[in-house]
């Protein structure tokens, strides 16, 4: 059993969905696979996508949806 | 000797220290956002020191080298790895052909920049090999980065030794809160004198709209106006002038609710009321805000104002001959 932890690689404002009216990309429980994604952060207005870095279980969201994060700050934890 | 790009991250352009002389046709300076930064990877890989660099913002590209060369990274605290292996920052670093450099995740400061042996060499247009991707002018066709492009690069001006550092005194990136240091400017009368003392004394807060061309901040009052006619050609909006010239760093208020720091891709001229100026000794320090970055602006007078860019000047000095 390993956790990896999903970083921001850049400041900005972090969305758990593609779109206000979508479902969530992913949810704390899921399975998941690295390459996928997890979420968007925008900035400069642009989007970029958060995707898993690992394969396990989707843990807990250490951030809200529509959250400001700093890059660095830890999204959510991959249980492996 | 060419480099292959791979990856460009969110917003990788060629920069050098600009080319001044044409912002009275619009044409902006451009140049790295941090020019301190810019000179200080250039000298520590042996180049002169406004050689054209990859100014790179949050998330850096991932790039593999033909040849063996000297780099280095400074400005934002953005670790670079070769083949994986986290390196230092503000340091020369020897890679091999084949090797690749990549990015950790942004540590502190926005902007990093990536100088290499040689001088990247793109074209020069009006003097100068900086993007300005508006007008469509210098880098590589007028954009910035993208993968599959190729960088040339430039014959070494003198050769180096690998492991060369700016000691970390002589680095300099924004505090927390940042405080940026503004000399009332030309149009300070449009507002009450109340509404003036709270724009300093307030603390803002970096918003997602902050690029090479301007820099905006939220989370402050909304400026109070003094009651005026609009002059002729002004438009209604009490924010509105007769169109003006916009310096480097000067400060406009649309609406006066959320302030707008022009930088080195500016435009040169509208019809927003300035409130001031950012100093020049201070410019370099907004292009390594990143989003949500508590900041102060902090008044100063004419005489703090050059006082600081003496400072500025033999803090440039002292690098320069930690490194000459």
């Amino acid at each position: 059993m390993s956790t990896c932890e999903i970083r921001a690689k850049i400041p900005g404002v972090f969305y758990r969905k593609p779109a206000p009216d979508q479902p969530n990309y992913k949810n704390p429980g899921d399975p998941v696979v690295e390459g996928d994604v997890l979420g968007l952060i925008e900035v400069m207005k642009s989007f970029q996508e958060v995707t898993c870095e690992a394969t396990g279980t989707l843990g807990e969201f250490q951030v809200e949806d529509a959250e400001a994060i700093m890059a660095g700050q830890v999204l959510v934890v991959v249980e492996g | 000797m060419p480099i292959d790009v791979r990856k460009t991250g969110l917003a990788t352009t060629v920069q050098d220290l600009g080319r001044p002389g044409y912002y009275h046709l619009g044409i902006p300076m451009g140049g790295a956002m941090d020019r301190f930064a810019l000179r200080c990877a250039n000298l520590l890989v042996g180049n002169d020191e406004g050689a054209a660099c990859l100014e790179t913002v949050f998330m850096g590209p991932e790039l593999t080298f033909t040849e063996d060369t000297l780099i280095a990274v400074t400005g934002a605290e953005l670790p670079p790895k070769i083949d994986g292996e986290i390196r230092e920052t503000w340091t020369a670093l020897a890679v091999k052909a084949g090797q690749t450099l990549s990015f950790d995740y942004l540590r502190a400061g926005a902007r990093a920049y990536i100088a290499f042996a040689g001088g990247i060499d793109t074209p020069p247009m009006l003097g100068s090999r900086s993007t300005y991707a508006i007008g469509g002018l210098g880098g590589i066709d007028g954009r910035a980065v993208q993968a599959g492009d190729v960088l040339p690069l430039g014959t070494p001006a003198r050769p180096v030794a690998e492991g060369r550092t700016l000691a970390e005194r002589l680095r300099r990136l924004p505090g927390n809160p940042a405080e940026l240091r503004v000399l009332p400017g030309l149009y300070w009368h449009r507002i009450t004198e109340a509404s003036g003392e709270r724009f300093f004394a307030e603390t803002w807060k970096v918003a997602l709209e902050a690029d090479r061309m301007g820099y905006r901040f939220q989370g402050g009052t909304p400026m109070e106006f003094v009651d005026r006619e609009p002059p002729f050609g002004a438009g209604s909006d009490p924010s509105n002038i007769t169109d003006a010239c916009y310096p480097y760093g000067s400060i406009q208020i649309p609406s006066g609710t959320e302030p707008i720091i022009l930088h080195r891709d500016a435009v040169s001229g509208g019809g927003y009321f300035m409130i001031g100026t950012v100093i020049s000794a201070d410019m370099d320090l907004i292009g390594q805000l990143q989003p949500q970055t508590p900041t102060r602006f902090v008044k100063v007078n004419m005489h703090t104002a050059l006082a600081a860019r003496r400072e500025r000047a033999s803090q440039l000095a002292a690098m320069r001959e930690a490194l000459g």
